[in-house]
């Protein structure tokens, strides 16, 4: 790999920029590797990175149906926040804001996080008492979040309507200034450069059709349409697709997947300086660094594969949009796309062991994964490498949904699900 | 806008007037004390997520109000068929 530096760039330039090699290049997959993670997308690729630039696993391989990053990577709305109510989630959703910072430096690769703040509104008397008791508890746990008057929310988000007669008027807003963007292309990329530069191989356009487990139950590869791939260990980071993957090796899994759109509009000069959420009309807004208002909301309401939804549910988004902000009301709106989310019961992630030795999961992100990426790349490492879960994303088992305890965001999470 | 067809009404009607009401077939168990864990872990959460067809419930909020049952694949949200509620899944809709 070549380090991405102020000299490096000066000198290529006398050379015509020749001198850059291939990030990720095209590789045939060896007979057999140490670790398989199936899934290249920011959670799968980092996972990658880390269990070869953090626990010293180069021997790995990362195998994705279509191209890296063409999932949910590249198809989120990419807000980082970590203001979750319970402790559990705090601890795993902080951990990953925590690896956000810096994470440019450590990938020698700009993932242009900005720190501009995730402002999310209140609409009325519960959604202020809510927002409070999430900036106590938030605090807490060492997470940072404050109240804002409506003036105060007013200037730091000037386009914000806050006219008494809005059709829905802001009472205020709970500010978490460490909460962000960041380019999510460049997440799924400096991973994948960063993990090819330790050894480790990324072979796409290669569907996993089977999972194969030896005698004693343990996996021993994955069938795929590149033939048979050897294992000891495989991490399934598949997004949607992971009750598929789950079932390859027997396992139905409490999941369901949803499409969850989101849209941009004609790229404008710079006007909005922060992320803004609205749990109570339920949709978010932000800015890109090209100038697009990025928008998203909640899920379609049914369980599709299509990578697309239905147009009501953009209708309702873009309303409340223009009615919190009028002056976005002649805005164009360029595209639309969808991503396929799996959801959990209590809307909260699995990482873990599974049932099967040797298997892993990461999945169950829900509307939220891009925000983890970093945090839940880490742990899903951490659970391989050391056959056993870190303390942070122990609570995130599979054995919850069978005693009960569940860790129930879906009330209590920041944004309604 | 996807239009499904209400078996009881006999019409087909745009998706705004219904509401989805998950996996379809899921029997509550007779005798809920019998049951172990494992049991209602399966009741309650499991569900078969598939690529392809799903037999699934919705109701005709804005209509007659009633639940029905629809075969919908999931890839394309393309609606087989739709049918009452306690008539069995249609025959060669399980892949």
């Amino acid at each position: 790999m070549k380090r991405f530096s102020g000299l490096n760039l000066f000198a290529e330039a006398f050379n015509g920029h020749k001198g850059w090699p291939e990030h990720w290049p095209d590789k045939a997959p060896k007979a057999a590797y140490d670790v398989i993670i199936i899934g290249a997308g920011g959670h799968g690729l980092g996972a990658a990175f880390y269990l070869a630039a953090k626990y010293g696993i180069t021997n790995v391989c990362v195998i994705e149906k279509g191209w890296l990053g063409g999932g949910n990577a590249g198809r989120n709305t990419t807000i980082i926040r970590s203001n979750y109510l319970y402790d559990e989630s705090a601890h795993l959703y902080d951990h990953a804001v925590k690896l956000w910072d810096g994470l440019s430096q450590e990938l020698n690769y700009n993932v242009m996080y900005s720190k501009r703040g995730v402002l999310m509104l209140a609409h009325n008397v519960h959604d202020i008492q809510s927002f409070k008791r999430h900036i106590h508890a938030n605090r807490l746990n060492g997470v940072d979040n404050e109240w804002l008057s409506t003036e105060a929310c007013k200037a730091y988000c000037p386009p914000l309507d806050i006219s008494p007669n809005a059709r829905h008027p802001v009472l205020g807003g709970a500010l978490q200034r460490r909460g962000g963007t960041a380019r999510h292309d460049s997440v799924a990329w400096g991973y994948a450069r960063g993990a090819v530069a330790r050894g480790v191989d990324i072979i796409q356009n290669c569907a996993v059709t089977g999972i194969r487990r030896g005698p004693d139950g343990a996996v021993i590869g994955v069938e795929t349409e590149k033939g048979f791939i050897g294992a000891k260990k495989i991490g399934v980071s598949a997004a949607g697709s992971t009750s598929l993957v789950m079932r390859m090796a027997g396992l139905d899994f409490p999941l369901e997947s949803y499409p969850l759109q989101a849209l941009v509009s004609e790229p404008v000069k710079p006007i909005f300086p922060c992320v803004v959420m609205s749990n109570t009309v339920h949709a978010y807004i932000s800015q890109s660094d090209k100038g697009e208002l990025v928008i998203g909301a909640g899920t379609d309401a049914y369980v599709s594969y299509s990578q697309r939804g239905a147009l009501h549910i953009i209708e309702h988004t873009l309303a409340a949009i223009c009615e919190i902000f009028p002056i976005f009301t002649r805005m164009r709106m360029l595209r639309t796309w969808g991503g396929i989310v799996d959801v959990t019961p209590d809307r909260s992630p699995i990482l873990a062991k599974t049932p099967v030795p040797g298997l892993y999961v990461n999945c169950g992100w829900g509307t939220g994964g891009f925000k983890a990426t970093p945090g839940a790349a880490d742990l899903l490492a951490h659970t391989i490498a050391h056959d056993a879960p870190h303390a942070i994303n122990a609570p995130f088992n599979l054995d919850r949904f069978r005693n009960g305890r569940l860790i129930d965001e879906a009330a209590a999470a920041a944004v309604a699900h | 806008m996807i239009l499904i067809h209400c078996p009881y009404c006999e019409e087909d009607r745009p998706e705004v007037e219904f509401t989805y009401g998950g996996e379809a077939h899921i029997a509550r168990p007779l005798d809920p004390g019998a049951l172990d864990d494992r049991q209602w872990e399966t009741y309650l959460y499991i569900r078969r997520n598939p690529r392809g067809a799903h037999a699934e419930r919705w109701r005709h909020a804005h209509g007659c109000a009633r639940f029905f049952n629809a075969v919908r694949d999931t890839v394309t949200d393309r609606f087989e068929v739709t049918y009452k509620t306690g008539e069995p899944r249609p025959a060669g809709d399980t892949k």
